[in-house]
């Protein structure tokens, strides 16, 4: 049953207790991302150290969807550099089915590659609710882009 | 003592179709209703065989257009008790009505420091016109609130609606409470200080017996699209003299009685506020509509809904952690009924109630100052018309259990 699919206790689980929720003292990146035609709201500061994310805190209100993926998401990126984020930010979009392609999951090992965020996949079946999904990784882009203007 | 209207759902093609191999329930009529054979019989017939331009043009096509079109307009003015047609000027909706209002009135009556009552529970619709033209004319917003049983406060009217104030507009029922809104009083106050009062009808013209000399206001304004009707037309009436005293809001052909290179002059209502080709066909369309309900009878309209109100007030009341926002009593209310459950956000619960057939609202409904009066980013909306049947709220309500179970709500 896709209902089943798409509402896995994973996502309710960061729906209910999202990971890394606040905001930071001292960020070197903001944005704010709302999906106007449903209201979904997020807001996310981040701080950077040679082109390294070394911390996120997301606040934001809306779906479960909108919601759950911007607590793996934030849960996923510290850590990682730039075009390491640039790269799963490509596999998110391909797993939604934002992009075309395949992205890269291991079958036989479920959650391997990309962790949580792999239990959005039953999204791409509910087409109005990709953009949901696909809330965080635009608010993160806009977030990255705006510190290197900046720059 | 239930209005049984169900032999109707025949007339409406598209209550036979499937959504998710479910049988559509369709629970949006506040949003746009569905349309009967008769309507779109109506509007296909007027292309097949009448189509042309109308007020122009004297070959035998263009009269019967003409005739048609002016046809559409009287029924109309019946429908609502006008005195007379002229009183009745179709318009793109409410939307568009209400802006008329705004830039035709408004803009030409108001002044620095005078003010425009509304309510907290009003559309967008009839909140946006006025801030614009408030922000051209220094005009200011003034608000009634609400009570705590999601009612308009009588008891404020006297603080808010003072001299100051030149326009009393308001919700005539809530697209989102289901609150019929305070009418005689808001009527009265408004008259009381030499004000105009503006009705948004575009919920309770659909669902309620209307008699615009009765309730005495100066205009009201409502949509084909939500009383059977097609999309792209509606009404603004208005009392003659007030719309003699209006400036028209658009300009171009139609509307005028004769054009000088620096100047011009208006033609006689109703077509002074009628610039450019209007949507013929569509009121073509409405007139069926119109036919349709008087055929019905707004009165059994009135009480079917009242019945099918209280059914799904009480089938939703047996669900744990779901809230109602709006009156519990079927006679100050109508049939869009606002609610959430637990913690479950309505776009969440529009996506689950999809997959069993049923369609509903969820969003702010174009009233985001009462979202945030009644502290909720969104509600889910379920809302009814003629043709729903109880046995459609049963399914609704099954398709919340459903929810529920899947959100893990103990």
């Amino acid at each position: 049953m896709s209902l089943d699919e798409l509402y896995r206790q994973v996502i309710l689980d960061h729906y209910r207790n999202p990971r890394r929720s606040g905001t930071l003292a001292a960020p070197d990146a903001h944005a704010d991302g709302n999906n106007p035609l449903c209201g979904d709201e997020i807001a996310l500061d981040l701080t950077l150290r040679d082109d390294r994310v070394t911390d996120i805190a997301i606040t934001g209100r809306g779906c479960s969807i909108s919601q759950a993926s911007a607590s793996m998401m934030a849960e996923r990126i510290v850590g990682k550099t730039l075009a390491e984020i640039d790269g799963l930010t490509h596999q998110v979009k391909r797993l939604l089915d934002i992009e075309e392609g395949d992205p890269g999951l291991d079958p036989e090992r479920p959650g391997a590659v990309l962790g949580d965020i792999e239990s959005l996949a039953g999204v791409r079946r509910f087409p109005v609710r990709v953009k949901c999904a696909d809330l965080a990784w635009t608010t993160l882009a806009e977030a990255l882009a705006s510190h290197s203007e900046n720059r | 003592m239930t209005t049984d209207l169900s032999h109707l759902r025949a007339d409406f093609p598209i209550l036979e179709r499937e959504v998710h191999g479910k049988p559509l329930v369709y629970l949006d009529s506040a949003a746009t209703t569905q349309k009967p054979v008769q309507v779109l019989d109506a509007m296909d017939d007027y292309y097949r065989l009448h189509n042309a331009n109308v007020h122009r043009g004297a070959y035998t096509l263009a009269e019967e257009a003409t005739e048609i079109y002016e046809d559409a307009r009287r029924r109309v003015a019946r429908f609502i008790n006008a005195a007379v047609p002229e009183e009745v000027i179709f318009t793109r909706g409410t939307t568009s009505a209400i802006n008329t209002i705004a830039y035709g009135w408004g803009l030409h009556h108001l002044k620095p420091g005078d003010r425009i009552a509304l309510t907290t529970m009003e559309h967008h619709a009839n909140i946006v016109p006025w801030q614009l033209v408030a922000r051209v004319t220094g005009a200011e917003l003034a608000y009634l609130p609400l009570t705590d049983d999601f009612r308009v406060d009588v008891s404020a009217i006297d603080d808010v609606i003072d001299s100051r104030v030149k326009i009393v507009a308001f919700s005539g029922m809530s697209n989102v409470l289901g609150t019929i809104g305070p009418l005689a009083e808001a009527v009265a106050a408004a008259r009381a200080v030499g004000a105009i009062s503006v009705v948004d009808a575009a919920q309770l013209v659909p669902h309620h017996p209307i008699d615009v000399r009765a309730i005495g206001a100066d205009f009201l304004a409502f949509s084909a699209h939500k009383m059977l009707g097609p999309t792209g037309i509606g009404a603004l009436w208005g009392r003659r003299d007030r719309l003699e005293e209006m400036e028209p809001a658009e300009g171009g052909g139609e509307m005028i009685r004769d054009v000088q290179l620096h100047s011009s002059t208006w033609a006689d209502l109703p077509h002074k506020f009628e610039a450019g080709t209007p949507p013929i066909a569509e009121a073509v369309g409405f007139g069926a509509a119109i036919d349709y309900l008087a055929a019905v009878g707004m009165d059994r309209v009135r009480d079917h809904e009242r019945d099918i109100t209280r059914h799904a007030l009480d089938r939703l009341a047996e669900i744990p952690d779901l809230t109602v926002y709006g009156p519990d009593d079927t006679a100050l209310r109508g049939g869009a009924v606002s609610f959430t459950l637990a913690d479950i956000h309505p776009h969440d619960l529009a996506t689950i109630l999809d997959q069993a057939g049923v369609a509903v609202r969820a969003g702010h409904h174009c009233a985001k100052p009462l979202m945030r009066v009644l502290d909720v980013p969104a509600t889910a909306r379920a809302s009814f018309y003629l043709y729903n049947v109880p046995s459609e709220v049963d399914v609704l309500v099954a398709a919340l259990h459903e929810a529920r179970r899947l959100f893990g709500v103990a």
